[in-house]
């Protein structure tokens, strides 16, 4: 499918570079996004990319459409590469227990023991595609294909904040208690999305590479303490 | 200072919106009339996207605990009570001056929603570059919460201005909302397009700031394509339709991104009539084309200014017209003396 344009509404352009969930045509979105701000147009209020597709919202009075459109499919065409605005992440987890209720069901769902399952998921580098579903909500991926469940059931009416979670071939960290289907394996000390910082207020970004570390229950409570009493920021987990 | 003495019903406050955030999730908010809340702020001597209250069917009773001067776009029923408990009406689309401990009940709106500005504001924290409250993850007004009985909030900062008032209320157009079609018009048949264009749809009971849900005619998905999509980007104005085949019109608190087929998306200059649309409002839709679109946006942003530049000071005595006819007698009087 060649990339193409969808209006949404008069104030509002998609760049669609398919339909599916696909790393590659996630690579392509961030390439575009990245290319779209180093073009500096005046105009434009929201760049929003998802796993397909990037969104531009904008004032028509301000930016000619047909212009944005065209540089837009200019951008389609930047060549995927480690983007300039991604950072990495090392996020520490504390896995299973009442932290990660679930883990129990996923060894006996995939048929590995859990200790297999929290290496797997380690080791696996994993892609911010999308912020969406609420403030900060980052979906990640891709997991490994014998790691992918369907979501449960019935899903829980809170799931508490900072809980990582995976469902089908993606993970994510709850910012905020919200109610929630997919599996609970541990919770993070870190605070992904802190209002009081207006230039980055969601701790991961769309593009961001993160990785997870387990850590045991006394390093999770000294960690949230001192994310609590701001003796360490956020800086500290961007990996080295 | 004001001191909310009673708040029934969930009233938020709402500003020019949290622009800027959405790529990582954060919704855009705002006031849904951004015209109305221009309009009550021109009244209150403020720029046009600074913080009000948004109201819907009852507004809240208030207390001045210093003189201030507040001002109201909307149908209300406000009534303004002094300290000797002697009531008296306060009419719509002008400014009030309250004297300190005056109490202000903004009583039911016969509008779907109004705004109450005061002049400089409510005194409140920037959230993201706004004060807009946006419940769901509790940010923006005060904690992001429904107003309440009880709360004191710091307003009415500065001199009071001259009370002014807006001759000719603002007109909420009628006839069909104009949509630009998609950005998923494939994934419906054309047996549904038609019905969407050609019928007319009820707002339900599920409407809030985040959309309006339709009762109408099912709109079925062309069905090799279905009613999923990967998540893509969403806006106010976009029509979404789920599997089960009923649009739900999103409004400024949606979420940024949406897994729905969007149908149509209502243009930018019909977008405030939605804030109008209360359940059991009839609704129908007429598409049109981005060269419309546009020329709508401009006509809308030009009768606002026309608007807000008809804001006339509202003076017991009209000392403009005294003093002219002053000059007159003046010339009169010559003529007569020679």
């Amino acid at each position: 499918m060649k990339p193409r344009i969808l209006a949404l509404g008069d104030g509002a352009l998609t760049l669609e570079f398919g339909d599916r969930i696909d790393q590659t045509l996630n690579a392509k979105v961030m390439a575009a996004r990245d290319a779209l701000a180093a073009l500096n147009l005046e105009g434009i209020t929201d760049v929003v990319p998802t796993w397909r597709s990037l969104t531009v919202h904008f004032d028509p009075l301000r930016l000619d459409r047909d212009r944005l459109a065209e540089e837009l499919l200019h951008c389609a065409e930047a060549p995927p590469q480690e983007s300039a605005q991604a950072m990495r992440w090392l996020i520490p987890v504390v896995f299973g227990g009442e932290s990660g209720p679930d883990i129990a069901a996923v060894a006996q769902a995939t048929g590995r023991s859990e200790a297999s399952v929290i290496e797997t998921l380690c080791a696996t580098e994993l892609r911010v595609f999308l912020i969406g579903f609420l403030p900060g909500f980052p979906y990640l991926g891709e997991l490994p294909d014998w790691l992918r469940l369907p979501r449960l059931k019935s899903p829980r009416a809170a799931v508490p904040a900072n809980s990582l979670a995976i469902a089908g071939a993606q993970a994510a960290i709850y910012p905020w208690q919200s109610p929630g289907g997919w599996h609970l394996l541990g919770r993070t000390p870190l605070r992904l999305f802190d209002v009081d910082n207006a230039t980055r207020p969601a701790l991961l970004a769309p593009g961001d590479a993160v990785r997870f570390t387990p850590i045991d229950h006394n390093e999770f409570e000294r960690l949230a303490a001192a994310v609590a009493t701001g003796e360490i920021d956020e800086s500290e987990w961007r990996a080295k | 200072m004001i001191e909310i003495l009673d708040a029934a019903l969930p009233v938020s406050f709402q500003d020019g919106g949290r622009p800027g955030y959405r790529h990582l999730g954060v919704p855009l908010s705002g006031a849904l009339d951004a015209e109305w809340l221009a309009i009550a702020n021109a009244l209150a001597g403020n720029p046009a996207a600074t913080v009000a209250l948004e109201i819907r069917l009852r507004g809240p009773r208030l207390r001045a605990l210093r003189p201030l001067t507040l001002a109201l776009a909307g149908e209300f029923s406000a009534r303004i009570e002094d300290a000797a408990g002697q009531s008296r009406p306060a009419a719509n689309w002008r400014s009030h001056a309250l004297t300190e401990n005056e109490v202000f009940d903004c009583g039911f709106l016969r509008s779907g929603i109004g705004y109450l500005a005061v002049h400089g504001g409510f005194d409140l924290p920037t959230v993201l570059g706004s004060r807009s409250t946006y419940a769901r993850a509790g940010i923006g007004g005060i904690d992001g919460r429904a107003l309440r009985a009880g709360d004191r909030i710091g307003a009415g900062a500065g001199e009071p201005p001259t009370p002014m008032r807006l001759p000719q209320p603002p007109q909420i157009g009628d006839g069909p909302l104009r949509v630009i079609a998609g950005p998923q018009r494939e994934y419906f048949t054309d047996a549904a397009w038609a019905k969407f264009i050609d019928a007319e749809f009820t707002v339900s009971r599920e409407a809030d700031r985040m959309g309006l849900r339709l009762d109408g005619p099912q709109l079925e998905h062309d069905p090799t394509l279905g009613a999923d999509i990967v998540s893509d980007g969403v806006a106010p104005g976009a029509i979404q339709v789920p599997g089960d085949g009923r649009p739900i019109v999103l409004l400024a608190d949606c979420q940024t991104v949406g897994g729905y087929p969007k149908i149509a998306t209502v243009i930018a200059a019909d977008l405030p009539r939605l804030a109008h649309a209360l359940p059991g409002h009839s609704l129908r839709f007429v598409e049109v084309d981005l060269e419309q679109a546009l020329a709508a946006r401009r006509r809308a942003a030009t009768e606002l200014t026309a608007c807000i530049a008809s804001i006339l000071a509202d003076r017991p005595f009209d000392l403009d017209a005294l003093y002219a006819a002053n000059l007159i007698d003046g010339v009169i009087d010559a003529q007569h003396a020679t």
